[in-house]
């Protein structure tokens, strides 16, 4: 990886929040979905924290964290807690979030992030711990120009996984690809939506610069509200020639915590190390502490799905595909499986066959018709039917394409599909007559054949197809007519 | 016998037998509101309209067949638990005007058993007080002698149930808000274990220390309500799955063989002559009964278990009392020139003087660079505390002490001095410390005024606890007398 052009070698960690994918909050019955919905619908007494109401954990929400910490390769402690930390703020309705301190549900796990150019690099995830949501705010002026703000409680109560990286990225196109890795993972585990756009996939940055070869760490900036994998990458690129001219002219970089301004480019400070939060954590005293069973941990491990990472090395390895193929197919989820679907009948030896098929028209239908993969309108055995027609020359590459496009949007078997469209190819015995037809009634393009004009075949093969309306091999005539030509 | 002088048993006879219909009942304790509760204070609000709406439903249900042991019974309710439709104040101003949307779960219970609430008594504000005079709707007196303080944080409900304004209470108990003023008032008062009965609705004081509890005017009573409200809660993560016993049953009257055991560290210097004669006489009744007291046991930490409490609790408060910024429900002050502002007038004129020392105590105490001092080296005692129990609880089965080292005191006598005030709960809230159950009934009089008598028991173990304290009942009268009023 290119380093940029300093003295300085870059240290970034990155801290993400991730929603958790479960039916109801983290605390209380209310839906956990809120997108679209009209402001204060999803709540209760307990979201809402009123007066004497108590907080029952979603048991879902933990088994999510602990399976995405799992495929992280966390080690779950045997005893966890929840703990409060308090801050005011109008969108916390207790004036405390609940959240994991001390004892999180797993800690030590790592993330190998491919790069760019070819090599992995490990980066450790210092804790994967649960926590709930905020409140919304939206901040709005009145008719006269009032300021004042209001505020969604639907999101709040939400269950929120917080994922805490070592500072072990080096530049930030690598933390860019630790998001991108990250993301993948987080839905290919189905524990979150993860897509920053909708909010339920954030990151806060923490960066700091220092002389290669440095053993301590410089002094670390956090960077917030950036809104995009892009902005992250913006807003850290720009924090590194910050830094690094400040510590050209020889000054002291601040602690302090920055906000990214993405129309202006740049990042500003928000609050220094002298107004941090006191959070003042403590137990949770409503929640009794957590102690996953041994059991329900080795069901759990079980139950990861192999890794994207996993499955494309796999995938050049068992099927021969390219790396870049393998890439393209093992993500998302719902596409790798219905690539091993389809050639578990199709057999391995068509994997680059299905291959073509899934990254070239399936995904071109897919992109015309606005789909995402996992609602996608064909199955596996339809597509290892039309590979099998193509391989019996019953379809040529356009009339297959015809047929995937008739069974994508009105189902059934290609090779009903195929009839139904009149573009079954003629078998290949009367091809036979047909082909002598054809030599007879063109006796021109023969003798230039015979002339030596190798291309005068092509003539014929035009003829061929003109009759048999398209549906006959093209590849195939040709092959058959040399055949004939060089016989008689 | 007056109707409102009754004990819920014999009230739940007399409806069986139709001797006597609910509206009746709950009618003589709202006449009896009505007669005394101006000099007493006792209730912050009453309602007669829907008590006697329920009191009809009670007695078609008793006509029907249905009935609880606590169908048609007129009980008060402490205005710390939540009650659907009717204002929940905590006795603060900051939830003058909050009226809840739901329900404590004892609240629920009770209403499904049958029982009549004829309103919501005075407190401490938050429960955080030991005289109900914190209140910020003004003190709740004495029925012994209005001159004097009921003791609290229940004081209302305390006074309530010895006052004859309802057949039972319920209250809340932190460090000894039930069995405090129960002993100062002379009735019968219950700290269950913690986790027994669930703490959803009850508005939190400190949430690893609260639980609720009945005030009756006997034991067997105290079985009763606790027969409808213990149990587990799927509201209440804290509660436990621990069966319920029939409490009733469990009162065989005899104690025969049962171990007590007089704790050597409660038999301090500031304990009143008044109260140190009637542990002595008391403890005498259980020997006649059978059983055996020994006064070697030993609870070291006790001295320590006032500066755990006043951490731990202070600590937990600051968090549960962070919800009240004037932005959802109850008190706003909106005359600051910002939301912050406000935030700030409405904490500074919403919240009383205690409420505010402990809030800030608690907010110290979790600070960076004081939370190892303070907050983790109490739990760390609150540990040695519970095991030192456990070590006492293996020679003897029950723990008997006085459950305040004094009579009830003059109203402001002690509201200058927060520790003396404090100094009233150290034979009660190191039974919270531990999560045990505690029951106070009346032990002696001493100056014409209550002396009250604590049991302590093994966690769950409320059988044996109630099994003794209705022994002890069985073997003396104090329990009988009622207060001149």
């Amino acid at each position: 990886m290119s380093q940029p052009a300093t003295a300085y070698e870059v240290v970034i960690g990155l801290e993400v929040h991730a929603q958790v994918a479960t039916a109801s909050k983290m605390f209380c019955p209310c839906p956990a979905t809120y997108a679209g919905a009209a402001p204060n619908t999803h709540v209760c007494p307990i979201c809402l924290g009123m007066p004497g109401v108590l907080p029952v954990m979603n048991r879902d929400a933990v088994e999510k964290t602990l399976l995405f910490a799992l495929a992280l390769g966390c080690t779950i402690p045997h005893d966890s807690k929840f703990d409060r930390k308090n801050y005011p703020y109008p969108d916390l309705m207790k004036g405390y979030q609940i959240s994991q301190y001390d004892m999180p549900f797993s800690v030590n796990g790592h993330l190998d992030v491919d790069l760019p150019d070819g090599t992995v690099k490990r980066v450790g995830v210092t804790r994967v711990h649960l926590e709930e949501d905020t409140a919304m705010l939206r901040h709005e002026s009145g008719a006269g120009g009032e300021r004042y703000s209001v505020v969604d409680v639907n999101r709040a109560g939400s269950p929120l996984m917080e994922i805490v990286s070592e500072p072990d990225m080096r530049s930030p196109e690598e933390a860019r690809r630790y998001l991108e890795m990250l993301r993948e993972i987080l839905r290919y585990t189905g524990v979150s939506r993860a897509n920053m756009e909708e909010g339920n996939f954030r990151c806060d940055a923490n960066i700091s610069l220092r002389r290669f070869g440095a053993p301590q760490y410089g002094t670390k900036v956090e960077i917030k509200n950036m809104n995009s994998f892009r902005s992250v990458q913006m807003a850290l690129e720009y924090e590194v020639r910050r830094q690094s001219e400040m510590l050209d002219r020889g000054e002291q970089i601040t602690q302090e915590t920055r906000g990214w301004l993405e129309a202006e480019r740049r990042t500003v400070s928000q609050r220094s190390k002298e107004q941090a939060h006191d959070y003042r954590y403590f137990p949770e005293p409503d929640l009794p502490p957590v102690r996953p069973a041994a059991a329900w941990i080795e069901q759990l491990r079980v139950t990861v799905p192999e890794l994207p990472q996993t499955k494309r090395h796999r995938f050049v390895e068992q099927y021969g595909l390219s790396a870049y193929d393998a890439n393209l197919l093992s993500t998302p989820r719902a596409r790798a499986e219905f690539f091993e679907q389809t050639i578990a009948i199709a057999g391995a030896a068509r994997a680059k066959q299905v291959s073509n098929w899934l990254l070239g028209d399936i995904a071109r239908l897919q992109n015309a018709h606005g789909q995402e993969f996992e609602h996608i309108t064909i199955a596996p055995a339809q597509v290892a039917e039309l590979i099998d027609l193509v391989e019996r020359r019953v379809l040529n590459s356009t009339t297959a394409k015809a047929v995937l496009e008739r069974i994508y949007t009105s189902g059934g078997s290609p090779t009903a599909a195929a009839s139904d469209l009149g573009l079954v190819s003629a078998p290949a015995a009367g091809l036979d007559a047909l082909l002598a037809t054809v030599i007879a009634a063109n006796p021109r393009a023969v003798t230039d054949f015979r002339g030596g004009k190798a291309n005068a075949v092509q003539a014929l093969v035009g003829a061929v197809m003109r009759e048999t309306r398209g549906t006959a091999d093209a590849a195939q005539v040709r092959e058959l007519l040399l055949e004939k030509l060089a016989r008689d | 016998m007056k109707l409102h002088d009754l004990t819920v048993a014999e009230a739940a006879r007399m409806l069986a037998a139709r001797e006597v219909s609910s509206r009746e009942l709950t009618q003589a304790a709202l006449d009896r509101i009505a007669a005394v509760d101006g000099r007493i204070h006792a209730f912050l609000t009453v309602t007669a309209e829907q008590a006697l709406a329920a009191a009809d439903a009670a007695d078609r249900r008793i006509a029907a067949g249905e009935v609880t042991p606590l169908t048609g019974i007129p009980m008060a309710l402490k205005d710390v638990l939540c009650t659907r439709g009717v204002p929940t104040t905590c006795g603060s101003r900051m939830l003058e005007r909050f009226v809840p949307p739901y329900s404590a779960t004892v609240v629920r219970r009770l209403h499904e058993a049958g029982a009549v609430a004829v309103g919501k008594t005075n407190m401490d504000e938050f429960a955080m007080g030991s005289s109900t005079e914190n209140s910020a709707y003004g003190p709740t007196h004495n029925p012994w002698d209005p001159e004097r303080v009921p003791g609290g944080s229940s004081g209302g409900s305390a006074v309530a149930t010895a006052a004859g304004e309802g057949l039972f209470s319920l209250g809340s108990d932190t460090g000894g808000s039930i069995r405090q003023p129960a002993a100062l008032c002379g009735i019968t008062g219950l700290k269950p274990t913690y986790g027994r009965v669930s703490r959803f609705g009850l508005v939190a004081f400190a949430s690893s220390l609260d639980q609720i509890g009945p005030f009756t005017r006997d034991v067997r009573d105290a079985a009763l309500v606790m027969n409808a409200i213990a149990g587990h809660d799927p509201l209440d993560s804290t509660s436990a799955a621990v069966p319920v016993p029939d409490y009733a049953t469990a009162l065989t009257g005899d104690i025969r063989g049962l171990r007590f055991g007089v704790p050597k560290e409660y038999m301090i210097e500031g304990m009143e002559p008044g109260v140190r004669a009637a542990l002595l006489e008391s403890v005498a009744a259980l020997e006649d009964l059978g059983a055996t007291v020994r006064w070697d046991i030993s609870l070291p930490s006790t001295e320590a278990a006032l500066g755990v409490y006043y951490i731990i609790a202070p600590c937990e408060a600051s968090a549960n009392l962070a919800r009240y910024d004037g932005v959802k429900y109850g008190y706003s002050n909106q005359t600051g020139a910002s939301m912050w502002e406000n935030m700030e007038l409405t904490r500074q004129h919403g919240f009383g003087d205690e409420v505010k020392r402990r809030i800030m105590i608690g907010t110290y105490a979790l600070s960076a660079g004081y939370y190892d001092a303070y907050y983790n080296k109490a739990l760390q005692v609150r540990t040695l505390i519970r095991r030192e129990f456990d070590a006492a609880f293996e020679q003897v089965d029950l723990i008997v002490t006085p459950t305040s080292p004094g009579v009830a005191f003059k109203l402001g006598e002690k509201t200058a001095d927060p520790v003396a005030m404090y100094l009233n709960d150290v034979f009660t809230l190191p039974v919270n410390i531990a999560g045990l159950p505690g029951v106070s009934v009346p032990g002696g009089m001493s100056e014409g005024l209550p002396v009250g008598l604590q049991f302590i028991g093994r966690p769950f173990d409320e059988p044996t606890l109630l099994r003794a304290a209705d022994a002890y009942q069985r073997a003396t009268s104090w329990h009988t007398l009622r207060p001149p009023l």
